[in-house]
């Protein structure tokens, strides 16, 4: 009878992450944070701060960074996420992820997937963004560890990348 | 130290990096067990209070609650060195713990925790060191007038009234540091399931051992029946060396319901329960001589342990005044008080840092008193010898190295000129040694070639974002001649039985290193005395070079896969342990850290142009894991120059910035270039490696290099860390606008 009880606030939807259907049964007021962590399975973001001040949680919707605490997982519904969990060869958050092993842009590696999907953003709008562009998208992500030198160095080498790509393009 | 050690500086990828950029290496906090509850626990609101009844009838009606615990089901073991039990009635900070329950969610774990009722009797807190040390102060604990956690510990050598007698110029001044927050990203929590009358334990954990052999010993259970795992940590910085409460709590929860528990601890309980910097206040004396030479040296150091003291935290803030310069005539008292804040415990350099920034600043101006470049007085005042242990130091010349380093990348006295007649630049300087070595015995490790030819190193040590796996992988490759992708390192789990040390003291690689070394020598002995059999060949003229056993001109060469296939399984294996032995020699650490900064007169605000550090950590074996922790400990440690500090009101005790929105960590943009100059200098006076450790050394000169750029920018100086605008805005209102 007790979880009948506990299950009469729940409510039932989808969601779209990584190109991936998950069907969800939560509490309206389940992040999606907690949603991605423990009904998908998707542990790569993390939960630091839960007021969105370090940016651990990072994922993308629609395309756009958020904090992932911030937002809950009913808003979700219909729209396109996409996790750290989506890596793969030719694609943003792939080449990100071999930069920073790279440049050892991590050490406890906490903060990572967060780092990369704010970078991903980024270089989806912009595959050569300027170095101030970089720091600006990841001045919202906390490390501790203090990786940032090599963080930066690791997107700025990236963005040469995009640059020269751009370049051999116009020839 | 001419020794050539036997791993060459090389720049191998972190060994588990790429789990972690995909998001697929498993922390504690990741864990999920099939019907596993999640817990919460019930902080005090109160910095000091008793509480008279706690009312959890409601809570036990809140939908999605399985179990509560309260100060009645106290499990009877204490904590602290103190009668402290696990769930208390006399609470004694802002997050001591009062009770605790498991729920099936988050969301219902959180209601919970909001349905108790208790009524609390408010008592008058303690708060800070000034508070702390009053006459009439309210006492943390009855038996301990003063609020004294301690006998005060006074070291002298020489005639230190002599001393300041012979000095011709005298420096002095009172110095604060403040109580800062370790912040590791990953919080303190576990996992807790009973495998039957098996505890298994999933900890964010610097020490996966100190955790087993404590919890066994509160829960009176036998060591075996405990087994600690911690694959992947999210960072420790001292303050996961310890066992805190809420590893037993979970277990204890776990073994009430019969379900495995996650217990993981939010942001605002990290920071206000799971360890802090202790702040420092140091009345400090320099004597001199014209010339510059030292003759006095006296701190008097008084230290805000917080409400609980934790074993073996007990900071050496005096460390660096005995240690650092050659002088005579020193004395040193240091007092640690009790009060009503969240207990202190290591962090990164603990004692050290704290001591050096003011030690390092009061050389700052004695070194303008007396018209010398801030070099040339700590050369003229260099130490070849550890004073405070009576013992030459085990690489006499380090520190001298790092000095010429430093300057020579930092291009010292050179400074760039500001845009505008409203800024100012300065340039600052400073040093720090740090107690280093094979310290930490003992450490075991078994290296095993498998059938195949792969090789699995296996020790019970954990690997908390310094690189632990990726360097004993090179060391077992090195000792093999192997390429270092054919070995994998098992860690982190104490069901290895191989007992290894915390991760801790700068210390790992130093004291686990060479028992990895020792056991992959053997085991290449054992190799080649295989393939001596096998090719009918003799032992002395083989050899094994690059995965194969290369003989002579009669027997052909053997590749090791195909030699290991020969072998009974598991038959190719060595143990190996360090274990401690009394040094003829000191083994320290030293680095010296320059900065540049530009300050704006209006607004007082800090701009960090560039920094340079440079450590000495005997051999460097992984050049790009080394830049990662040099780099790192000098942005920790311009956030302690800068802008971290806990705030707490003054009359209730009461944290106002348990949080990553107002306690201000360093962000991307804050950083400026940092460069490691390297000083590889290898020290083989504790370790055939010639290892000596790096995580803290390249933390504790940052916050003084910094102060003394200010400084030299203003011409004001500052004596309280940290340098926020708010006191500089005043300082330059005083002194107007110096210069």
């Amino acid at each position: 009878m007790e979880i009948i009880e506990a299950q009469s606030g729940y409510t039932s939807f989808t969601l779209q992450v990584n190109g991936q259907r998950y069907a969800l049964n939560v509490e309206p007021r389940r992040t999606l944070l907690d949603a991605l962590r423990i009904d998908c399975g998707l542990t790569g973001a993390k939960k630091v701060c839960e007021m969105g001040n370090c940016g651990a949680c990072t994922v993308l919707l629609d395309g756009a960074a958020v904090y992932s605490c911030l937002v809950l997982a009913v808003e979700c519904e219909q729209r396109q996420l996409t996790t750290i969990e989506s890596g793969a060869t030719g694609n943003t958050v792939g080449a990100l992820q071999r930069v920073f092993i790279e440049h050892d842009a991590l050490q406890c590696g906490y903060c990572t997937p967060g780092q990369i999907m704010s970078l991903a953003a980024l270089f989806d709008r912009d595959p050569s963004p300027s170095e101030a562009s970089i720091t600006e998208a990841v001045a919202g992500n906390l490390c501790r560890c203090g990786a940032y030198r090599h963080i930066l160095q690791a997107a700025q080498s990236l963005a040469a990348a995009g640059a020269n790509a751009a370049g051999s393009e116009d020839d | 130290m001419t020794d050539t050690p036997p791993c060459p500086v090389m720049s191998v990828p972190r060994r588990e990096a790429h789990q972690k950029v995909t998001g697929r290496a498993h922390y504690s906090s990741d864990i999920l067990l099939p019907g596993q509850l999640y817990a919460g626990i019930l902080r005090s609101p109160h910095a000091r209070a008793r509480v008279r009844q706690v009312d959890d009838c409601a809570v036990r009606k809140v939908a999605g609650v399985r179990d509560v615990i309260t100060p009645g089901d106290d499990p009877g073991f204490y904590w602290y060195g103190e009668q402290v039990p696990t769930l208390g009635e006399e609470l004694r900070f802002v997050g001591d713990e009062i009770a605790a329950l498991t729920a099936d969610s988050e969301e219902a774990a959180t209601d919970g925790l909001r349905a108790f009722a208790v009524d609390y009797e408010v008592l008058e807190p303690v708060v800070g060191l000034d508070d702390a040390a009053r006459d009439g102060a309210p006492l943390v604990y009855p038996d301990k007038p003063g609020n004294l956690a301690a006998k005060p510990r006074i070291y002298s050598r020489g005639d230190i009234k002599a001393g300041f007698a012979a000095a011709e110029v005298v420096v002095a001044g009172t110095w604060t540091t403040q109580t800062a927050l370790h912040n590791a990203l990953e919080p303190h929590g576990c996992n807790a399931w009973w495998d039957g009358e098996l505890l298994n334990l999933w900890v964010s954990t610097q020490s996966i051992f100190t955790v087993r052999d404590n919890v066994a010993s509160k829960l009176g259970l036998p060591l075996n029946r405990v087994r600690v795992h911690a694959q992947h940590i999210g960072g420790g910085f001292g303050a996961k060396q310890v066992d805190w409460k809420p590893t037993v709590i979970a277990a204890i929860l776990a073994r009430r319901s019969n379900r495995p528990v996650k217990l993981m601890l939010d942001r605002e309980a990290e920071n206000l329960a799971a360890g802090n910097r202790n702040a420092t206040r140091q009345q400090l004396r320099l004597g001199a001589t014209r010339d510059g030479r030292l003759c006095a040296i006296a701190a008097t150091i008084d230290i805000d342990g917080g409400a609980y003291t934790l074993g073996g935290e007990n900071s050496m803030v005096a460390g660096c005044y005995q240690q650092l310069y050659d002088c005579d005539n020193v004395y040193t008292e240091q007092r640690q008080y009790y009060s009503n804040t969240g207990p202190a415990v290591a962090f990164r350099a603990p004692g050290y840092v704290e001591g050096t920034a003011a030690l390092e600043q009061a050389m700052d101006d004695l070194a303008r008193e007396l018209e010398l470049d801030p070099f040339a007085l700590r050369e003229r005042n260099y130490s070849s010898r550890d004073q405070m242990r009576d013992k030459v130091y085990s690489s006499p010349e380090a520190l001298r190295r790092c000095y010429s380093a430093a300057r020579q990348d930092f291009d010292w006295p050179v400074r760039s000129q500001p845009a505008t007649p409203r800024k100012c630049r300065g340039i600052g300087m400073a040093a720090s040694v740090w107690p280093a070595g094979s310290r930490n015995p003992p450490a075991y490790a078994t290296v095993i070639v498998q059938t195949d030819g792969s090789v699995s190193v296996l020790s019970g040590t954990q690997d908390i974002g310094t690189g632990t796996r990726t360097v004993l992988a090179q060391v077992a490759a090195q000792a093999l001649d192997l390429p270092v992708d054919q070995v994998e390192v098992v860690i982190g789990d104490t069901a290895t039985e191989l007992y290894a040390p915390p991760s801790a003291g700068s210390a790992t690689l130093a004291t686990l290193g060479p028992a990895v070394h020792a056991a992959a020598l053997e085991v290449r002995q054992q190799v080649l005395t295989l393939a001596a059999q096998e090719l009918k060949a003799e032992l002395q003229l083989l050899r094994l070079e690059n995965g194969t056993v290369a003989g002579t001109a009669e027997s052909p060469a053997v590749p090791l896969r195909e030699l290991a296939g020969a072998a009974p399984p598991g038959s190719l294996r060595a143990n190996s342990a360090i274990q401690s032995k009394p040094g003829a020699v000191a083994t320290c650490t030293f680095a010296v850290q320059c900065a540049e900064v530009e300050v704006d007169l209006d607004t007082a605000e800090i701009t960090l142009l560039r920094l340079t550090c440079a450590p000495d950590c005997g051999a460097v074996v992984n050049r790009l894991l080394a830049d990662s922790q040099v780099i790192g400990g000098v942005t920790q440690g311009l956030g302690f120059a800068l802008t971290e500090a806990r705030l707490v009101d003054d009359a209730t005790g009461l944290v106002l910035n348990a949080n990553l929105e107002d306690y201000l960590v360093p962000t991307a943009a804050d950083v400026p270039p940092i460069n490691h100059a390297v000083v590889n200098l290898p020290d083989v006076s504790e370790n055939p490696l010639g290892i000596k450790g790096l995580g803290e050394p390249p933390m504790i000169a940052t916050a003084p290099a910094i102060a003394n750029a200010v400084r030299d920018a203003l011409g004001v100086r500052l004596r309280d860390l940290p340098l926020t605008r708010r006191r500089l805005l005043e300082a330059l209102k005083q002194s107007g606008t110096g210069r």
